[in-house]
């Protein structure tokens, strides 16, 4: 193999506001290899690809990116695209309603004269197709293809622009095992051809069956390079490296009986999405004692978002099958509203997206889901509101300069408060939190955990998603680990491990 | 000091005041260029009877633009309902009584018919009330296919859109040829709303609250005392309120109510800001675009009322194009497209303004083909300070 550096990252750092996501990443990938970058969720993976396919265009990081050889600056995806850096990423961008042929070749349409040129567009994206191991009429619409095929086609459209650097961002998290051998199968055929791919997954074995080179990034910087020929890669060297993070004492500790009283407790949760027919959760079973916190690991896409908003009233109109039992009682929530009167609620994920009304201000962010309690036959009680939200502002020292301030001129940490707050009004008997310190600082994420000790303590339950096992392992009494829609595991903390718990999410 | 905290207060309100502050200006613009015909009690008095209807309609506009919604549909169903009521006067003979309630209880059915499709079915609003465009227009024809124009000789009816309020004291001798009734009103509004900010602000200073200083609160109540105080001698000066503005005022205050004070009124907001975290926070989402649209209606069917009642007729082409007309009032009032943003008592300046121009270009003898330009340009210019302001604010 030549050993021609393609691609060279050199001391690559980005910083978001008050988060390092890149400190001083190196990457370097050769030509003619297939190169897998791993890490935890958040170790800065899909950022440094966002960085080198200029999605972040130069002078927005640190540090210098040397593709064949020559610096690039990046302003867009254009220009990496015209240097011949391909990305694909999970959620793909093909277009349903068009043609197999119209996708491969959107946005470099081929022209005469400036009218598009349909047969030599068609006998071009057939040759393609042939490339890529299709066997389909590129006159097929996009949306008559099931995902694994898909898949293939945005490798196409890449090919179609004569790519020298093809990056997949864990292409085979939805494809089933037939799609996913094919896909590997490609990958290895089209290096053979000379493409160099750069593959981000979680599933380690699919990289000891293709990597040629592994780099692990853990919290924004590079663990280490190791190289599969030399007999460097095997799984517990990966997940060693992957996890090998310290705890330290950023967890406050608690003292509490947790009493053997079951308040929750679900049986053959299957949840059943009609749309992509198939089953989102697939016999779940689980328990949660009064006073209890437990964790549910897991890595993305493993179903955990979905298990909780299943729970809470299902929103997302699976069709679900089980039971769901609250202080031994059977329920089935139509609604989050019905949900939230039995005593659940849900701390969402994505705080902007689905938790937080961000133009209104802090009050009526935490009053909105318990506007009973502030009024007066019919009218709003402005005074009990402001009382309130003061109190909240107190209790969870949420740093502003008046309550009436507006949602999106808060922090991450302060606009995580003002969710919980939310929630904390509701008084809950359960409370389910997703991912509550993604994307905030050290002191806030301290400051929370806080909260949730004091709130188990007074004999609230609390169920926290997290996808940070340092945190899983520090807070919670109790770990589920979910993979692909189903329990996998299930432990008291002090016998889990870290490795433990990525041998079961990675199954 | 004062004048300082005036400008902070002035910049974190712009829009609200910018609202206000257009108004004025599109006011002085015409007295100016009429002689001061357009400030005369007559003119205002007429003014504002053609208000009504665009202004009832914005409000409903209002919450459903709030909610992230458009309803095409209320214009014809406003000429529609119109039409039922003549007719259930004219040829079934029911009572003034009986036909108001029953044409609003049709129109709330009728929102909640637009309502289904877009709640239930995730069908866009644009287009489900396109489609009642089309089925209200052709209902209206169909009603009027026989008659033509029904002309409605009922007086009480009439009197909605053409009459003013009795005046109890009527005297030659005590302020001639003024409105007395339409004064004490006017007066009674005044003191209702002084004593009810002070009591708000005594309570809020018993909590130790942020209030606004002692001088700007002073100059407040007194800029809106005034301000009332001139409309209602103006409109003194003519025949004193009319019904049509009564009802509209009427409208407006139950709405800035239920949208400012109580829980659905949140909830339709919360809905407009972000209808996942409202839905996640126990908000029934589906609810309340039934309710939103349910009110659409049945202020559609007001909007019929005052139109039959004020040509005390009901006619072929009636409300065409007034659903725009309202869009449009809402807009100017400083509605949000995004959703979330945007004010009862906004969106009836907003009829106001938009009326305005149309009455002072009509005394100015200008053109209806330049009229439509500047109501345009008023509009587009009414957006983008919109969004700037907004910039501003944050």
């Amino acid at each position: 193999m030549k050993s021609k550096k393609i691609l060279e990252m050199k001391s690559i750092t980005k910083t978001f506001p008050g988060v390092k996501a890149l400190d001083n990443v190196t990457f370097s990938v050769t030509e003619g290899e297939i190169h897998c970058l791993v890490g935890e969720n958040g170790a800065g993976k899909s950022t440094l690809m966002k960085v080198l396919s200029g999605v972040y265009p130069f002078g927005e990081y640190e540090g210098d990116i040397l593709f064949s050889e020559e610096i690039q600056k990046f302003r867009g995806i254009r220009d990496s695209e015209k240097t011949g850096i391909a990305i694909i990423y999970q959620e793909l961008a093909l277009i349903p309603e068009l043609t197999v042929y119209e996708n491969i070749f959107l946005g470099h349409e081929i022209q005469k004269n400036g009218v598009l040129n349909w047969n030599e567009t068609i006998k071009q994206a057939g040759e393609i197709l042939i490339k890529v191991g299709l066997d389909i009429n590129p006159e097929t619409k996009v949306k008559e293809l099931g995902v694994g095929k898909q898949q293939l086609i945005e490798i196409a459209k890449a090919l179609s622009r004569d790519v020298k650097l093809l990056i997949l961002d864990e292409p085979t998290a939805a494809l089933n095992e037939d799609d996913c051998d094919n896909l590997l199968q490609l990958l290895k055929d089209l290096q053979s051809q000379g493409v160099t791919s750069i593959m981000i997954t979680h599933k380690l074995k699919e990289v000891i069956r293709i990597a040629d080179m592994v780099t692990v990034l853990r919290d924004g910087q590079t663990i280490c390079t190791l190289n599969a020929g030399k007999g460097e890669v095997s799984e517990n060297i990966l997940i060693k490296n992957m996890v090998g993070r310290e705890i330290n004492n950023i967890y406050p500790s608690r003292k509490h009986e947790i009493s053997n009283e079951i308040v929750l407790e679900v049986k053959n949760w299957t949840a059943h999405n009609k749309q992509y027919g198939h089953n989102i959760l697939n016999n779940i079973a689980l328990n949660v004692k009064k006073g209890e916190i437990i964790g549910i690991a897991g890595l993305m896409g493993a179903g955990r978002t979905e298990f909780a908003r299943s729970l809470f009233g299902n929103p997302d109109h699976y069709v679900i099958t089980g039971n769901l039992y609250i202080d031994g009682k059977e329920k089935l929530f139509k609604h989050p509203e019905t949900a939230i009167e039995a005593g659940l609620a849900y701390v969402s994920e994505d705080r902007k997206k689905n938790g937080l009304i961000l133009i209104q201000d802090i009050k009526q962010n935490i009053t909105i889901a318990n506007l009973n309690k502030i009024r007066k036959k019919i009218i709003i009680d402005d005074n009990a509101e402001i009382v309130t939200a003061e109190k909240y502002r107190n209790a969870l020292s949420i740093k502003t300069p008046s309550i009436e301030q507006k949602l999106n001129k808060l922090s991450g940490g302060n606009q995580q408060k003002v969710s919980l707050a939310k929630w904390l009004f509701v008084n809950p008997e359960i409370l389910i939190l997703d991912e509550p310190t993604r994307g905030i600082d050290v002191g806030a994420k301290y400051e929370i955990y806080t909260i949730m000790n004091e709130l188990v303590t007074q004999g609230m339950s609390i169920i926290m998603i997290s996808s940070e096992l340092p945190e899983i392992l520090g807070m919670s009494d109790r770990v589920y680990v979910m993979s692909e829609g189903q329990i996998t595991g299930e432990m008291p903390t002090n016998e889990a491990t870290q490795e433990k718990i990525m041998h079961l999410a990675t199954n | 000091m004062a004048l300082k905290e005036l400008r902070t207060e002035l910049r974190k309100n712009i829009r609200g005041y910018g609202m206000y502050i257009a108004l004025f200006v599109i006011f002085v613009i015409f007295t100016i260029t009429t002689d001061g015909i357009f400030i005369s009690s007559r003119n205002i008095s007429n003014l504002m009877n053609q208000t009504g209807y665009i202004a009832v309609i914005a409000i409903g506009m209002t919450l459903i633009i709030v909610i992230r919604h458009i309803d095409l549909s209320v214009g014809f169903l406003s000429g529609f309902l119109g039409a039922i009521a003549a007719i259930a006067m004219t040829f079934w003979n029911l009572p003034v009584y009986v036909v108001i309630p029953m044409v609003l209880v049709l129109g709330f059915i009728a929102g909640l018919i637009t309502a289904y499709p877009v709640a239930k079915l995730g069908i866009p609003a644009f287009v489900a009330s396109l489609a009642g465009w089309l089925i209200y227009r052709g209902a209206l024809l169909m009603a009027t296919l026989k008659t033509g124009t029904i002309v409605i000789p009922n007086k009480a009816f009439n009197a909605i859109g053409n009459g003013y309020i009795p005046d109890i004291f009527a005297s030659d001798k005590f302020l001639p040829k003024t409105h007395k009734l339409t004064l004490l009103l006017g007066l009674i509004t005044i003191i209702w709303l002084i004593l009810s900010s002070v009591k708000a602000r005594k309570s809020k200073q018993s909590y130790n609250f942020e209030i606004l200083p002692l001088d700007l609160f002073i100059g407040k109540q007194i800029f809106v005392s005034v301000l009332i105080g001139i409309v209602t001698w103006i409109l003194a000066g003519y025949n004193g309120l009319s019904w049509t503005f009564a009802i509209v005022l009427l409208v407006v205050a139950i709405y800035n109510f239920v949208t400012k004070k109580t829980v659905i009124g949140r909830h339709i907001y919360a809905v407009g800001g972000n209808p996942e975290a409202a839905e996640l926070s126990g908000v029934n989402v589906e609810k309340v675009t039934f309710i939103v649209f349910g009110s659409m209606g049945m202020l559609a069917g007001l909007a019929g009322i005052l139109y039959a009642s004020r040509l005390q007729s009901a006619t072929t082409t009636a409300g065409t194009l007034l659903e725009l007309d309202g869009i449009a009032a809402a807009f100017i009032g400083g509605v949000s497209v995004a959703g979330g943003v945007g004010s009862v008592v906004g969106s009836l300046l907003g009829a106001i303004v938009y009326t305005s121009l149309t009455s002072g270009m009509n005394l100015m003898g200008i053109d209806i083909s330049s009229q439509y330009i500047v109501r345009g340009a008023v509009l587009l210019g009414a957006v983008i300070f919109d969004v700037a302001a907004r910039k501003l604010g944050d």
